[in-house]
């Protein structure tokens, strides 16, 4: 946190100098160590055995907050009879489906009944979709004591039985003594008192399992009672100033905005079906026709009505995985023409720069607008392959465009940083030039193709035409308006285009439009509220009037749960929001996460509907029982608990299941994205993890061409310790060659204790840390570490796994630039033999349940 | 009195009157030093932004003179960063004022070798008509098994997580009424 | 006016660096080269004409008290380094153009429309803090951003520093602010931590630096002089000693003109 987001670990350090106690985990030592009171190194792509560990802790030793557990918590409730655990079956939860690929949840449902999650898989690609299967308002049984061997505690404690300290010290390289510390530490700040916190960033979500590591968190975050609170809570360190807006309002393939999912080709067949499979009759969720009807309204104007299905049928569907490798690996089978990258420089930031090269070769056309050219936009004369003549220039065909992009001090809008607060950025000086907003071209843009289809009667263009597109311009370069978009995102009343002031003032009948539920309330009364800037030390710290936080100014998620049942704070220490009896409604320090006059008492009846069927004392409004999950009955691809898997390129088998990657992961079976063994490739025996350094930006863009960053750190370097050092004869200071399977990269050596062996199950692992801010342009200029990796991906959420990968390093610049992609296979095949990342069930997995096939073609033929 | 006051500049006098014997405090301070401001006091307008690097979202203050960016710096009324910046942050000023920013539009031709500058109306006409051209050569109104899809496949985005929510926003509603799925940033990646 | 300055406690530096990019753009300063030193996560290697702010990166391999980590004895020291502003300065001393003040707010400052360049100072600092600059041949240090003191500005690096480490103010109540902090540290049996240059006690040499630092092991290992000295103080014991050298050559001459009478 001190490395990357140096200004919010300003109150970690706060809190540390009021007495808090700082824990951080991690492969490496870092800055963050540096200040830290216990550091404690980990194998990188094992923390869920780390936390697996922790959670068992917590139960074995009954520090779990019962009542917080037994009332905001599904605990208590019984799970289906067909339910089998992964201790069960060898690593695999029940339902696996071998003809699809991929698990059917029925059995993972409460007993008799099925609820909607507020997040994740809503519906399945190839499942039944739950709610066809009558979505319930929650489990309808429970047992209050805790010990019925089906109830969600007794699975949840059974399941993490085995990961002992014992085992985390084997799996995860973590000595018991130091494991112990943090369980303790983490025990004894949990409570009514006291509340721990954990921040995580990428490190946690780059993984093959990535979605389970976030899921092990909030188990343990609802034991100990830390979620709701002040002080506790899982906190995501996002990396790029708007990166939590553009998932809100997404540049994303499977969401509109406010989460509602895109509409996918097998069932939402009619707004009506895609009503009915995504809503929820029970939860907040209950309220989606309302976001959905008010998001056609915003987009289709007069022209969606009640008859027309608000024009649902012009939005395009889904069907399948569209996400980021899943398009590059069909681009690189020339199945994608036209590409446009605004302010993202895949062949650096992403994952197998190569093979994204290789990609773009394909494309017809190409469209980048950055503030410099980057790797990205030269791809076509500046590479590796080019270098080793494997590429020319001329013999690529795709046409580039780049548009020199204007910077945040030259446009109006609003950043949602990474606590989902919206802050407006105001407009200081004109762009230079040509340099212009992504705003200022889409809307052009947009202008543009509804003049060249003006009068079409295809059907596929009627929704770009009745597309409502009319934002105020100004100046000579005609700028549209930000804020007039902003008041699109919080919507108004259609009648008179008055805005509305919050989304539970959203309807279903179209009198509303609204671009974005979430953030309707943003331009409430008329006024633009996130440039509400009252000084923070002129209210109180939860600084509600600075900026707006979605949803309704909230600063903290489902903070009902930082009162007791009774709606009383559960202690003075940590008193935020509670019940006022005298006035009937939730009052505190944060805009309550709660039905504003719903009595800690209410109960719902038999026949209630919608959000009437939270009870006053359900907390997690989002999610169809109102209940905090610890174990998920749906909503995730890979099961309804976090389990412990090797990531797809591992330094040793798993130890805990037969089981021995992610079953539901994705993977990419191609020539041109090599794997390596599952675990002991003697080819490449070091693991390898990428991070971010303070001095530099992600993918370089915002800081390789800075001179007062680049000074900072100014070239390529691997990290490594002074035991590998020996043994490959490295040197400070001199270079390094790293290879996988996909490419070798040469780098700079930092001989440094920071990146320490770890001792697993006898062995010794060696790490190599990777920083990958370069690339072959710049002020500063390196390779890129992402080279190196392949394209593998959780199955939740599509993220690649490059925290934890293998690879070989050697000294000197041995290098030759070579890539698989362009220059063949780097190293001789291995058989697989005894060394399968899956069970046999599992292994027969027809290739393409993502719709990824095998690599039809090679560079040049 | 002009003769008077010139005496009283006079070095000597000026060290005996204030003392500093030494001569290295105020009596050796040249007219530079004494007439030093900090150069913000000049600007035109303070206009208050939000750091573009990391989510954390730190205030900034730019201050802006004859319509150039003078200094960029943290925003003291921030309740998230009390006026602090991270070394990016403090970058900021080279980020949007360096020489390395691309002024023009530039365009490769097919199997060229060197970009060139082109008109900025002309490339965003271009590129609408190669939209045009590419979603009618790959639309697909159904799937092979018959599920109607309304889309093309031969269109994809990247980017965001450094954009705006209003871009964002423009971006998503065009590209699905166009009909493109593959819409993605670094959220994922 | 009172006298300001800065007191940098090292035990909450997170070695971001923004006191080096703060310093550099509020000075609009030049890099300083880009080359990989292998040294840690330090690039900038020193302080120089062109970086006023420098961040030291020591592995020790020596636990910090108070800490644990599975890497057993080891702990990363960070510190952000700075000109001094020495209550006794020896590059003021040593300039011979009076280019170099004592500002009203005691710092120590090098104007530049002054400065012509001699290089007197550069030696003269016991520190190396100041340096001349390739390009124009001047010499050149932190102002204490002079300019923004006089607009009544706290220093950019102390604004922009995330965690307090550096901190700007009356140098008095610094002092008692960094006493309080040291006393707590000692309480908590962070023993070794002391206060460097915080007054002409400890450091004669200087008689106190206005820019003074808490840290948690010998100067050496932060590359800071044990007991620096103002050149200009050791003026009258080497005045004496050259003076005893020229008598003893003196006698030397003499003698052996004597001798070679002889001969």
């Amino acid at each position: 946190m001190a490395e990357c987001h140096p200004v919010g670990f300003r109150w970690v350090m706060a809190a540390k100098s009021r007495g808090a106690k700082v824990i951080h985990v991690d492969p490496r030592f870092t800055r963050t160590s540096a200040v830290a009171d216990l550091h404690v190194p980990i194998r990188a792509g094992s923390d869920i055995a780390f936390l697996g560990g922790l959670i068992r802790h917590v139960i074995e030793t009954e520090r779990y907050f019962l009542e917080y557990v037994l009332h905001y918590t599904n605990a208590p409730a019984l799970i289906c009879e067909d339910f089998k655990d992964t201790e069960d079956l060898d690593g695999l939860f029940s339902g696996w489906n071998e003809k699809d690929g991929q698990y059917d949840p029925a059995s993972w449902a409460y007993e008799g009944t099925d609820v909607g999650p507020a997040a994740g898989n809503r519906e399945h690609f190839t499942g039944q979709p739950y709610s066809e299967r009558g979505t319930q308002s929650g489990a309808e049984r429970f047992d209050f004591t805790l010990q019925h061997p089906r109830c969600v505690f007794q699975i949840v404690k059974r399941h993490f039985s085995r990961y002992t300290p014992e085992l985390v010290e084997e799996v995860c390289g973590v000595p018991r003594e130091l494991f112990l510390q943090v369980a303790e530490a983490v025990c004894a700040n949990s409570g009514r008192e006291r509340t721990t916190a954990f921040c995580y960033a990428v490190g946690w979500t780059q993984h093959s399992t990535g979605v389970q590591y976030i899921r092990s968190a909030s188990i343990l975050q609802l034991l100990l009672g830390n979620v709701g609170r002040p002080g506790g809570g899982i906190m995501a360190l996002r990396g790029h100033a708007s990166i939590q807006g553009s998932t809100d309002i997404p540049t994303l393939y499977d969401i509109l905005p406010g989460y509602l999912p895109m509409p996918k080709d097998k069932h939402d067949t009619s707004f009506e079906q895609y009503v009915k499979l995504n809503g929820s009759p029970s939860g907040w969720w209950s309220e989606f026709p309302k976001y959905a009807v008010s998001l056609l309204k915003a987009w289709f104007g007069a022209a969606a009505t009640k008859e027309n299905g608000w024009r649902f049928d012009d939005l395009p569907r889904l069907s399948g995985d569209h996400s980021h490798m899943t398009t590059v690996s069909a681009m690189a089978d020339g199945e994608v023409k036209g590409y446009f990258l605004m302010g993202e420089n895949p062949t650096v930031g992403s994952m197998h720069g190569a093979l994204h090269r290789k990609a773009m070769r394909k494309l017809d056309w190409l469209v980048v607008r950055d503030f410099a050219l980057t790797e990205s936009a030269e791809f076509w004369r500046d590479a590796p392959e080019i270098e080793r003549g494997e590429v020319r220039p001329e013999d690529v065909p795709t046409e580039v465009f780049f548009f020199p992009a204007a910077t945040h001090t030259e446009k109006d809008g609003s950043f949602t940083n990474t606590q989902r607060l919206l802050q407006w950025h105001h407009k200081a000086v004109e762009p230079p030039g040509d340099c212009r907003s992504e705003l200022h071209f889409t809307y052009h843009l947009g202008r543009r193709l509804k003049e060249l289809y003006a009068g079409s009667m295809e059907p596929s263009d009627q929704g770009l035409l009745t597309l409502t597109w009319d934002y105020p311009v100004s100046g000579e370069s005609e700028e549209p308006s930000a804020e007039a978009v902003l008041q699109e995102i919080n919507g108004f009343r259609v009648a008179d285009r008055q805005p509305v002031g919050q989304f539970t003032d959203l309807k279903d009948d179209g009198s509303t439009a609204c671009g974005c539920w979430i953030y309707c309330g943003s331009y409430a009364k008329g006024v633009n509220q996130t440039a509400r800037r009252k000084p923070g030390r002129e209210q109180p710290c939860v600084a509600l009037e600075w900026g707006w936080a979605w949803p309704a100014n909230r600063h903290m998620l489902y903070n009902r749960a930082s009162a007791d049942p009774e709606g009383r704070p559960w202690s003075e220490r940590k008193r935020y929001v509670w019940w006022d009896e005298e006035k009937k409604h939730w009052t505190g320090h944060d805009t309550p996460d709660f039905i504003a006059d719903r009595p800690p008492s209410y109960r719902p009846g038999k026949d209630a509907k919608g959000i009437d069927t939270l009870a006053g004392d359900n907390p997690f409004v989002m999610q169809g029982d109102g209940l905090g999950w610890l174990y998920a009955p749906s909503g995730l691809a890979d099961g309804p608990l976090p389990t412990h898997y090797e990531p797809q390129e591992g330094v040793v088998e798993n130890f805990l299941y037969g089981q021995q990657c992610n079953p539901g992961r994705m993977e990419w079976l191609r020539r041109d994205n090599p794997y390596h063994r599952p675990w002991d490739d003697p080819r490449f025996p070091c693991l390898i993890t990428t991070y971010r350094l303070t001095e530099h930006h992600t993918a370089g863009g915002m800081s390789r061409w800075l001179t007062w960053l680049s000074e900072l750190q100014p070239e390529m370097f691997c990290e490594v310790s002074p035991q590998l050092a020996r043994e490959k004869g490295l040197t400070n200071g001199g270079w390094a060659t790293i290879t996988t399977a996909r490419g070798e990269i040469e780098a700079r050596v930092l001989v440094t204790e920071r990146i320490p062996p770890l001792r697993i199950k006898g062995r010794r692992i060696q790490q190599i840390g990777l920083p990958y801010h370069w690339g072959s342009k710049g002020r500063v200029r390196g390779d890129a570490a992402n080279e190196l990796i392949s394209f593998v991906a959780d199955p939740n959420v599509s993220i690649q796994e490059s925290k934890a990968l293998t690879g070989a390093i050697e000294a000197g610049r041995r290098s030759r630039g070579r890539r698989v992609v362009t220059s063949g296979p780097l190293v001789p095949a291995l058989s697989s033999g005894g060394h399968e990342r899956d069970l046999p069930v599992v292994g027969h997995k027809p290739v393409g349940p993502h719709g990824i096939s095998e690599s039809r073609t090679q560079e040049g033929d | 009195m002009g003769f008077l006051s010139s005496l009283s500049r006079w070095p000597v006098l000026q060290q005996i009157r204030k003392g500093d014997v030494h001569a290295l405090r105020e009596t050796a301070r040249s007219p530079r030093s004494e007439q030093l401001r900090p150069r913000t006091e000049g600007a035109d307008r303070v206009v208050q932004s939000i750091c573009p690097y990391c989510a954390v979202g730190c205030g900034q203050l730019v201050y802006v003179k004859d319509e150039k960016i003078l200094d960029i710096e943290g925003d003291p009324d921030s309740p998230i960063s009390e006026g602090c910046l991270c070394p990016k942050g403090a970058a900021t000023f080279q980020l949007v004022t360096g020489s390395h920013r691309v002024q023009r539009v530039l365009h490769r031709r097919p199997h060229g070798t060197e970009w060139e500058e082109v008109p900025l109306d002309w490339a965003l006409e271009q590129v609408a008509q190669r939209v045009k051209r590419t979603r009618e050569e790959t639309w697909e109104e159904t799937t092979k098994e018959g599920r109607r899809v309304h889309r093309t496949m031969g269109i994809a985005h990247l980017g965001g997580a450094t954009l705006d929510n209003e871009e964002n926003y423009l971006i998503k509603k065009l590209f699905t009424a166009l009909g493109i799925v593959q819409v993605e940033n670094q959220a994922r990646i | 006016m009172a006298a300001v300055g800065f007191f940098t406690d090292t035990t909450i530096c997170i070695g971001c660096k923004a006191c080096e990019v703060a310093c550099k753009e509020w000075n609009q300063l030049p890099d300083d080269g880009l080359r990989f030193t292998g040294m840690s996560y330090d690039n900038t290697a020193a302080l120089g004409a062109s970086t006023w702010r420098h961040v030291s990166f020591i592995e020790r391999p020596v636990p910090l008290t108070g800490q644990e980590t599975g890497l057993g004895d080891f702990s990363w020291l960070l510190q952000s380094d700075v000109c001094k502003h020495c209550h006794r300065a020896g590059c003021l001393e040593a300039c011979p153009t009076g280019a170099i003040i004592r500002t009203e707010f005691d710092s120590v400052y090098v104007q530049p429309d002054i400065c012509n360049g001699c290089g007197y100072c550069v030696v003269s600092c016991p520190f190396g803090v100041i340096d001349r600059r390739e390009d124009d041949g001047r010499a050149w240090k932190c102002t204490l951003c002079y300019d923004r003191l006089k607009g009544g500005m706290e220093p950019a690096c102390a604004k922009a520093c995330p965690t307090d480490s550096i901190q700007f103010g009356d140098l008095d109540e610094l002092k008692d602010r960094a006493r309080g902090r040291l006393e707590r540290l000692h309480r908590h049996g962070v023993t070794e931590a002391y206060l460097y240059g915080a007054d002409a006690a400890g450091q004669p040499g200087t008689e106190g630096l206005n820019a003074f630092f808490l840290l948690l092991d010998k100067p050496e290992v932060y590359n800071l002089p044990p007991d620096p000295v103002a050149p200009a103080m050791e003026a009258k014991p080497a005045w004496t000693s050259m003076a005893f050298a020229v008598l003893g050559m003196a006698a030397a001459a003499v003698g052996a003109v004597l001798m070679g009478r002889e001969s």
